[in-house]
């Protein structure tokens, strides 16, 4: 716990602080692991919201059909996408693809002594290692939510055209009439939260790893599962702060 | 720095992991200059006593001073200062694997330096030219062979020209042709540019061969302890059973091949065998 609260203090200082000091991380290694993190991550994401969408919109319809309210479908898709499912379902596609190839990653790295020869040549593994997929997960998440909500929108689309018989403008109109601008940010606000606790958790589990290829799988579970269990927590307390109080 | 000062000064250093004494009171000194070997069985402690003065662990008690400055008490910064002044060959050569053998080679000039592109290829080129590995520049790790890997890593140790070397067995796993050519860059380093080197390793033939100063570690009850140190031939000289043991790479003597038959059974029942009696009333 102390050690996961002193890599969250190191990664602030050498990306914040020590650029500005002559110790600037490498940019180009941002970017590569932006494609990595995130583009990488633009299929999975896209079918999951897309599907997300569309059981919504199905479920959503069959339930307000009895109250006549079929017009509302687009209102609910909107509404849960940017509020909980966007953010939540594009977070877990990270973090089973990204956080656990990154604690996998920096495992095998600790296991192999090329994090100890990074010490040794007085290379700082924070500074080289964490703080570019640190930045990448932070831009890229919240992007890949953005990205999720569109496609959700998409998937909740299908089934009032194709399902209601609702005109495509109509659906449009209402996507992007009924949501308050606040809608947008709490759900842009929780999707950096999950950035940086899936990154964080990600990496600390990765450089305790300690003997060997079971405890570099043994960590990639850790890590999984920490980051769905406290992802979930925090979700579930932003929820109640932004909507419930 | 004077001749006479030494670069490496160890004090009295004790480590124990989860009360294990695994270095016991070691105390030596290695002068400007020397290649010191590190020798001794598996287990020994060798590699820790390594790590430690390389400053990746910390002793339970003791001092260590590098270039005449304590490192025991240092943080990862100051450290990091002191590290600029000297190279490390890892036994498995760690090689960052999404590099390739050139940018390896060219990460410590890089990250230390702000020289042009130009000149940092050119000084890649000339170090693994030295190794004997011209033209690999592009090939992942997982593409070359264990034996090249370390010469590899010998390059990275030497990119920034240090004033010391550390090298974790440079010479197991490789080729006869390849242990000399090691050793005669170990030697070059030492006499040609008064680099000074410390040589784990537990190859007979290359200690002797490029050791100007050497100790040994013992095992078992002289666990963690130094049992001989001096120039080679005091070491040939030494009527020490292990050493004279280790050297000639015989079975059995001190170190014991077989345990004997008391300890044996002591061994398997957890108590001496004469309290087996008990058992049987």
């Amino acid at each position: 716990m102390k050690a996961y609260f002193a890599l969250n203090g190191q990664i602030l200082y050498w990306t914040l602080v020590a650029p500005f000091r002559g110790q600037p991380f490498k940019l180009g290694e941002v970017f590569h692991q932006m494609v990595l993190i995130g583009t990488r991550a633009l299929p999975m994401a896209a079918l999951t919201a897309f599907s997300i969408g569309l059981t919504m919109a199905m479920q959503g319809a069959s339930a307000l059909k009895q109250m006549g309210g079929e017009s509302y479908v687009p209102d609910l898709v909107t509404l849960s996408l940017l509020r909980e499912l966007g953010p939540l379902i594009v977070a877990v596609i990270v973090i089973g693809r990204s956080g656990s190839a990154v604690t996998a990653e920096l495992g095998t790295m600790k296991v192999s002594e090329e994090i100890e020869a990074l010490q040794v040549m007085a290379i700082n593994p924070i500074r080289f290692l964490i703080v570019p997929r640190f930045l990448a997960m932070m831009v890229m998440l919240p992007v890949l939510t953005i990205f999720g909500d569109c496609v959700g929108m998409v998937g909740g689309w299908s089934i009032c055209h194709f399902a209601l018989d609702m005109d495509t403008s109509a659906y449009i109109f209402r996507c992007v009439s009924r949501p308050e601008p606040w809608d947008l940010y709490s759900g842009l606000i929780k999707s950096v939260v999950f950035a940086w606790l899936v990154i964080t958790i990600a990496c600390h589990m990765g450089l305790g790893v300690e003997g060997g290829a079971e405890g570099v799988g043994q960590a990639t579970t850790g890590s999984v599962v920490w980051s769905l269990l406290i992802m979930l927590i925090a979700n579930a307390i932003m929820t109640a702060l932004f909507f419930f109080t | 720095m004077n001749a006479a000062e030494p670069v490496i000064e160890v004090n009295d250093l004790v480590r124990e992991f989860h009360g294990r004494r695994v270095l016991n009171g070691l105390s030596f000194k290695v002068m400007k200059g020397d290649t010191m070997i590190i020798m001794g069985g598996s287990g020994c402690g060798k590699s820790t006593l390594l790590r430690h003065i390389i400053g990746a662990m910390k002793p339970t008690s003791g001092s260590i001073k590098l270039f005449g400055e304590e490192i025991t008490g240092m943080n990862e910064k100051e450290l990091a200062h002191i590290r600029r002044r000297f190279g490390m060959l890892f036994q498995s050569g760690a090689l960052l694997q999404s590099l390739t053998v050139g940018e390896n080679v060219a990460l410590p000039i890089v990250e230390h330096g702000q020289l042009d592109a130009s000149i940092v290829d050119l000084m890649v080129k000339m170090k693994l030219e030295m190794v004997g590995l011209t033209g690999f520049e592009h090939l992942k790790p997982a593409e070359i062979s264990g034996g090249m890997k370390k010469r590899v890593g010998l390059a990275r140790a030497l990119a920034l020209d240090p004033e010391l070397l550390f090298s974790d067995e440079p010479t197991a796993g490789l080729d006869p042709i390849m242990v000399s050519v090691v050793d005669i860059l170990t030697q070059e380093m030492t006499r040609k540019l008064g680099v000074t080197a410390v040589v784990v390793t537990h190859d007979m033939t290359s200690a002797f061969r490029i050791g100007t100063r050497m100790i040994m570690l013992g095992t078992g009850p002289n666990q963690g302890k130094i049992i001989a140190t001096g120039t080679p031939e005091e070491i040939r000289a030494s009527t020490h059973g292990e050493v004279q043991q280790f050297i000639n790479g015989e079975p059995d003597g001190p170190v014991p091949l077989r345990l004997s038959k008391g300890d044996y059974v002591e061994r398997l029942l957890g108590h001496p065998a004469s309290s087996r009696n008990s058992y049987s009333a």
